[in-house]
């Protein structure tokens, strides 16, 4: 089940603007720059100790952030990529993960607790218990009518109260877009070890409709399209963390790259000027927001 | 004016918010079995809960952050175990960590007299953490002030309510004497025990303060709690829930540290709150107090 191209929809890149699918380039990029200044920063200075770090699954929250703006976003520990890819400002994440008052919470909160309010986005804080964004997101929907998406892991999708609150989101018909970042992993125990079962097959045991699907960006566009059309819904992306859990390090090379291979469909659609010029460009422009701290 | 019960007091505040606020009112079990001893008003604005503690508490917290001020019932207050994580966790110390706010009124029953996991008293428990405002009201004036302080606050506030009072349509006033020998301090329902005990330690010759206390945090030292003790040098905090790290051990010290006088605590043993007569832990009542009392005047 878990392959890269799990159920990805070949060629569909082209159905999507060069416009959106050099942005979407961009944005993966960012993320990865971003983390890329921040890593060595750690190096340079032992600290911040605790990040949690997405380089490798960025491909969902840069997808999603095409056709999820409007939403709310109730996202956990691992979230840079949300923030960054969803029109997070850069420099306040700087600053927040330094622990600077310039931080989005001031410095108070960190990398597993980011929110954002500002730019026409709602990105509400989480504090670090795996999962619980996501009744908290189901009540804000029901409180506020409005469309929500709740992040989550592979791991936090076990946790009862993640399971109850999609349960009580089918009951009360909420705009609610439930998103399984699925690396396989929680912290370094893999699914199998953890359970027989699968999130999608629950969902539709709570007659939601879902999709399981590898991070193809342009697949995860094309399957969000239609199930935000009737929520509440869920989509389980797989996806490969490069990094440890927590901090810098790696264990040997992920299962795939998925950065490389949205390099390599744009190149075969004939973009390698744009896309080098435009990651060039990002590189540039993270170098220089972390020169402050190198 | 026509006397009105605590229960009727609750069920009034509550219909006002839900009716004319847009406010929420969010449990399980509500609409059913009484309507949580009538004091849940049959309006819009209620959402029936699946059986899931943690779950529900969260969605009431989504809720509070969407700027609802939900009234979230718990029937037992031994719930409040499983129900705690959301409010804990995240609503408590949203302020702090991204200065947002999750206002969530928590409506917490206590009873006496139905086993381990229905009769405990958990404010304690919540006194613990940042970021809670915590009463324990056992009047409708009471209710009425702490509903007030709620709207004008955006914290979650824990509310220690007790079955017993609901019918109680008295307010309590405390009653303070120029000479006495000692100053009763009482939390939650074994306030209602404190004239009974006074009266059995007049026939004793012993004159006792009578203070009442109602807001747990934040605890606020006023003339109102100092000045008795001023008078009796000797203090005793009265409290329903378990007295080790309890809130009358607590306020004791609180007390203490202020005036500089001794004031000792009562709360429960530490023992499971059994189901049968005698092993149910049951809040202090006049005799125990009255006991405890002579045991101290003595000691000293
Ligand atoms: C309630 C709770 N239980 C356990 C943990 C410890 N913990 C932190 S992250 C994590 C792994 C979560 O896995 P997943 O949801 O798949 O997210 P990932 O880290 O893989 O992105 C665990 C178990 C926690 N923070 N909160
Ligand atoms: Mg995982």
């Amino acid at each position: 089940m878990r392959t890269p191209d799990l159920n990805v929809k070949s060629g569909i890149a082209k159905q999507f603007s060069t416009e959106l699918s050099l942005k979407l380039y961009e944005r993966i990029c960012l993320v990865r720059w971003f983390e890329k200044g921040l890593i060595e920063v750690i190096k340079k200075k032992g600290e911040p100790k605790f990040v949690y770090l997405s380089t490798g699954q960025e491909a969902v929250a840069a997808a999603l952030s095409f056709e999820l703006r409007s939403y709310m976003i109730f996202a956990q520990h691992r979230a840079h990529d949300i923030y960054l890819t969803f029109g997070g400002n850069p420099v306040m994440l700087r600053d927040e993960l330094m622990g600077l008052p310039a931080g989005t919470s001031q410095g108070k909160g960190g990398s597993n607790c980011l929110q954002y309010h500002m730019n026409g986005l709602t990105m509400f804080g989480h504090h670090g218990l795996i999962g619980e964004n996501v009744p908290l997101g189901v009540g804000a929907a029901l409180a506020s009518g409005r469309k929500t998406v709740c992040f989550f892991g592979d791991g936090s999708a076990e946790e009862d109260y993640v399971l109850a609150a999609m349960g009580f989101a089918v009951t009360h018909k909420l705009p609610v877009y439930f998103v399984c970042v699925d690396n396989d992993l929680s912290i370094l125990t893999t699914t199998d070890v953890r359970r027989s079962w699968e999130i999608t097959k629950i969902a539709k045991g709570f007659g939601m409709p879902c999709m399981d699907v590898a991070d193809d960006p342009w697949s995860i566009m094309h399957y969000t399209k239609e199930l935000t059309e009737n929520l509440p819904a869920l989509i389980n992306c797989r996806v490969c963390r490069n990094n440890w859990h927590v901090g810098i390090g790696t264990d040997g090379p992920p299962e795939w790259e998925r950065h490389a291979m949205v390099k390599q469909e744009l190149i075969k659609l004939g973009h390698k000027q744009a896309i080098d010029e435009i990651e060039d460009r990002v590189q540039r422009s993270m170098e220089n927001l972390w020169k402050k701290e190198l | 004016m026509e006397e009105r019960t605590l229960a009727e007091t609750i069920k009034e505040v509550s219909r006002k918010h839900l009716e004319e606020n847009g406010g929420l009112l969010i449990g399980q079990c509500i609409t059913a079995l009484g309507w949580v001893n009538g004091t849940v008003p049959n309006v819009q604005g209620i959402v029936e809960l699946p059986m899931t503690d943690v779950a529900g508490a969260g969605i009431a917290v989504g809720a509070a952050m969407m700027g609802r001020r939900p009234i979230f019932v718990v029937r037992f207050q031994d719930f409040m175990m499983l129900n705690s994580s959301p409010f804990v966790n995240y609503a408590a110390k949203v302020k702090e960590l991204h200065g947002k706010t999750a206002p969530v009124f928590i409506r917490a029953l206590a009873s006496e007299g139905m086993g381990p996991v229905h009769s405990g008293v958990l404010h304690s428990v919540f006194m613990h953490f940042p970021g809670f405002i915590i009463c324990s009201p056992m009047t409708p004036g009471e209710y009425e002030e702490a509903w007030e302080v709620f709207m004008e606050n955006d914290r979650p506030m824990f509310v220690s309510e007790h079955r017993s009072s609901f019918q109680n349509t008295e307010e309590l006033e405390d009653k303070v004497h120029k000479k006495a020998d000692i100053t009763l301090y009482g939390i939650s329902y074994p306030r209602f025990a404190l004239e009974e005990t006074a009266k059995m330690l007049a026939e004793d010759g012993i004159v006792c303060n009578i203070v009442h206390i109602m807001w747990l945090k934040p605890f606020e030292i006023t003339d109102r709690l100092l000045e008795p003790l001023k008078r009796t040098n000797l203090g005793l905090v009265i409290d329903n829930s378990f007295e080790i790290c309890g809130a009358a051990r607590s306020i004791a010290y609180e007390l203490s540290d202020a005036s500089g006088y001794p004031v000792k605590a009562l709360g429960l043993l530490d023992k499971t709150k059994c189901l049968c007569k005698p092993y149910r832990n049951e809040a202090p009542d006049s005799k125990l107090i009255f006991e405890t009392v002579k045991k101290i005047i003595r000691d000293c």
